[in-house]
């Protein structure tokens, strides 16, 4: 009888935590609201900023961190899904640039108020505010802006007697790699970095992948059959065939790239900065002979035709804050903390990842690390972003389909078979 | 000889014009039946039927992700789409190819091993079975970085291993190029899923009674002999779960596909086709589409099975 009464007696109690735990007994939280900021993967930068504005908002708000997946495409995949359901938990998620436009015609973000809106493009490089606005407005907000720049090495240019002082064309690039008999790291695998190289070709050679974007995608005009295009898809291709690009060509991405540069395969290469934190690193970690490193050179991105400036691939993070975050005001404050030129400086130079705001390349602290500042800056200011279109994935995807392998594409033949694929893509008529 | 009525089998039979009737203790199990499986009927609902209905239902529209307002009814015309479009018979032919080539090879290889596990020395036997289970331990997607890392021209060591076959060299691509490709996904597939054939193929080998091999060998009946007239059809059913299990797996094929290659060179499968069109592009009506028509061909190959062995497994359980 006892027992059953105890045994009773634990049940209540048992339903009574979980209720209390289901309801939150009742007692309201008196703490400062909780912004969730969903980051990508870095080395811990955008964590100690999260504490820094946390510290620095004096009980307005707590800001933690919720990581994404490491592929920009995966990222963009998990915070759809969560968008479109309406999650309210996103309050600022840090956005790969070509998927803004799409997040910004769904309705995904909150509109940004116009003094943060003005404060956000004070100072800050054209491209980053060209990669952040969508139909004319600012929809979120540059928090670092990225850009690729050609490596080479030292001792190599110079024996083949390139002035790397002045902008070298991929012509002079694949003649000096064949003459020292050394390669040229690009990017061919069929992934988004293949996307990257062909729309800097594009762009470089005065063309663009949309001529005329729209929301509407039967309104969307693609410019892939024109000359430029053809230009760009001549270059292209004169890389992939000339013998100076590695037998793992078309299944490159930055890193495989870069490990070559590292081992002394390739001598050029076209790569974003994280090249050089990953450098100092390994020499530091006696994994990479510092020789190797000290005969690293960077310059701005090659150009298709010379005399023509090129337009070097825009990459990087915008913060954008959820519409349906309980605190947009908050957010919008925060995104203000962490994009301080302090934060972006911290950024760059403990993870190596450009400053959107131009002051930032005159920091003692950050020349003193990248050496290389002054050339990404300029590099930021001539760089253009990738198509902007709310269905970027299925441009991207379809660039990717068409133009990979780069050993197999045709001028005047591949820039045309691109365009109708995308056309029918958009239109729902082709599977990709 | 006159003929008289059969004799009845049972009590039912005896009166025929008696209503059913059903005692306590019936009626007791028969709800008791339904306490037990009930649950777990109403989970496959949610989780199989419901899902699948959603996915029916979503194919008949024209419905992106991000753009909700603009969903339109379009009857069948997205099964219109894929079914006309090049890239779903080619990704149809690959998953074709991957699924005959691994069950084919597993069914062989699977079935020497589960010889080699019945005959083995009770003492060797745990560890033996160990071992040839291992692979399949393994989560996939796992198997499937560590056969790309194996085969990468960079961090891989198969070339540097090999380079004394012909055809291989420091400079070989697996990747680059699609035969290779499969070839690699369908080792990484074969490595990983012999072991589960295996198992279900020592079962059958188990069930097979001794005295029919006995019986077998006193007639005279050579190894070969016995093993056709006496093993294999005596293990019909076993081989029938073993290839229709894994065939339904392989015509899945995903992860080995989207790790190693991510669909470049042609070596797209109908699972990546589905999970490009629906997560990817975020077309939800197209992506149902395809995971339909997916959906369809696994139900086709299942019951082409079933019928093609002409096993009907309620025997086993002696209700036949």
């Amino acid at each position: 009888m006892r027992q059953r009464r105890r045994r009773r007696l634990g049940t209540a109690a048992v339903a009574a935590l979980a209720l209390c735990g289901l309801a939150g007994c009742g007692v309201s939280d008196p703490g400062p609201p909780t912004l969730t900021w969903y980051i990508n993967p870095d080395s811990g930068g955008q964590e100690e900023i999260a504490a820094r504005c946390t510290e620095a908002a004096n009980g307005a708000y707590d800001i933690t961190v919720s990581v994404l997946p490491r592929e920009s495409s995966e990222q963009r995949q998990q915070l759809v899904r969560r968008l479109a359901a309406g999650d309210s938990s996103i309050d600022i998620m840090s956005l790969d640039p070509p998927y803004i436009p799409e997040f910004a015609q769904a309705g995904f973000l909150a509109p940004v108020p116009a003094d943060v809106a003005a404060e956000a493009s004070d100072g800050v490089v054209q491209s980053a505010i060209d990669g952040a606005t969508w139909n004319g407005q600012l929809v979120s907000i540059p928090f670092w802006a990225n850009t690729q720049l050609l490596w080479y090495k030292k001792s190599v240019a110079a024996a083949a007697g390139l002035d790397m002082s002045q902008p070298v064309t991929w012509d002079q690039l694949v003649a000096a790699a064949q003459e020292q008999d050394t390669q040229i790291a690009a990017q061919g695998r069929r992934a988004e970095s293949l996307v990257v190289w062909l729309n800097a070709l594009i762009e470089s050679a005065g063309g663009q992948v949309i001529a005329q974007t729209a929301d509407d995608p039967a309104d969307i005009q693609l410019g892939l059959d024109t000359p430029a295009s053809q230009r760009a898809t001549d270059v292209m291709r004169e890389v992939a065939d000339s013998g100076v690009v590695g037998p793992a060509f078309t299944t490159a991405g930055e890193d495989e790239s870069v490990a070559s540069f590292e081992a002394g395969d390739a001598s050029f290469m076209v790569n974003w900065p994280f090249v050089w934190p990953r450098a100092q690193e390994a020499a530091e970690g006696g994994t990479l002979d510092r020789a190797v490193v000290d005969d690293y050179g960077w310059a701005i991105y090659p150009q298709v035709d010379a005399g023509t400036p090129s337009a070097p691939p825009y990459g990087g993070i915008n913060l954008g804050v959820g519409a349906s975050s309980k605190y947009p005001d908050l957010a919008y404050q925060a995104t203000s903390c962490i994009t301080s030129d302090e934060n972006q400086a911290y950024y760059f130079v403990s993870n190596g990842n450009p400053a959107a705001s131009l002051a930032v390349f005159e920091d003692p602290e950050v020349v003193a690390e990248f050496p290389m500042a002054p050339v990404i800056a300029q590099s930021l200011q001539q760089a253009k972003p990738r198509p902007q279109t709310a269905y970027y994935s299925e441009v991207s995807g379809s660039l990717q389909r068409v133009y990979h392998p780069p050993t197999a594409v045709v001028p005047g033949v591949t820039g045309p078979t691109a365009a109708e694929l995308i056309q029918a893509v958009l239109s729902g008529e082709e599977l990709l | 000889m006159t003929t008289t009525a059969p004799p009845s089998t049972g009590s039912t039979t005896a009166e025929p014009a008696r209503p059913p009737h059903t005692s306590d203790r019936v009626r007791a199990e028969r709800r008791l039946g339904w306490m037990l499986a009930g649950p777990a009927f109403a989970v496959m609902l949610l989780v199989t039927a419901y899902p699948i209905a959603q996915a029916v239902y979503d194919s008949l529209f024209s419905y992106r992700l991000t753009d909700p307002g603009n969903r339109s009814f379009v009857g069948l015309n997205n099964y219109w789409v894929v079914l006309t479009d090049a890239l779903w018979w080619q990704s149809f032919g690959v998953t074709a190819f991957i699924t005959v080539v691994t069950v084919a090879v597993e069914l062989v290889l699977g079935f020497a091993l589960a010889l080699v596990m019945l005959k083995a020395l009770k003492g060797l036997r745990p560890i033996l079975r160990a071992a040839i289970l291992l692979p399949y331990a393994i989560i996939t997607v796992v198997s499937a970085f560590a056969w790309q890392f194996a085969f990468d021209l960079t961090s891989g060591f198969v070339n540097s291993w090999f380079a004394w076959v012909p055809g291989i060299s420091a400079d070989t691509d697996w990747f680059g190029q699609t035969g290779t490709s499969l070839l690699v996904i369908c080792l990484a597939e074969i490595w990983k899923t012999t072991p589960f054939i295996s198992l279900l193929l020592l079962a059958g080998l188990a069930q097979v009674p001794d005295v029919l091999q006995e019986a077998a060998q006193v007639d005279g009946a050579t190894w070969w002999q016995r093993m056709r007239k006496v093993t294999i059809p005596n293990m019909k059913a076993a081989i029938m779960v073993a290839l229709l299990f894994r065939t339904l797996d392989a015509f899945r094929v995903f992860d080995s596909v989207f790790i190693m290659t991510a669909g470049a060179n042609g070596t797209e499968t109908v699972s990546f086709l589905a999970y490009r069109q629906t997560i990817a592009r975020l077309e939800i009506g197209l992506g149902s589409a395809v995971s339909v028509l997916l959906f369809l061909s696994v139900v086709l190959i299942a019951f082409g099975f079933i019928k093609g062995f002409k096993v009907d497994l309620s025997q086993a359980r002696g209700e036949k």
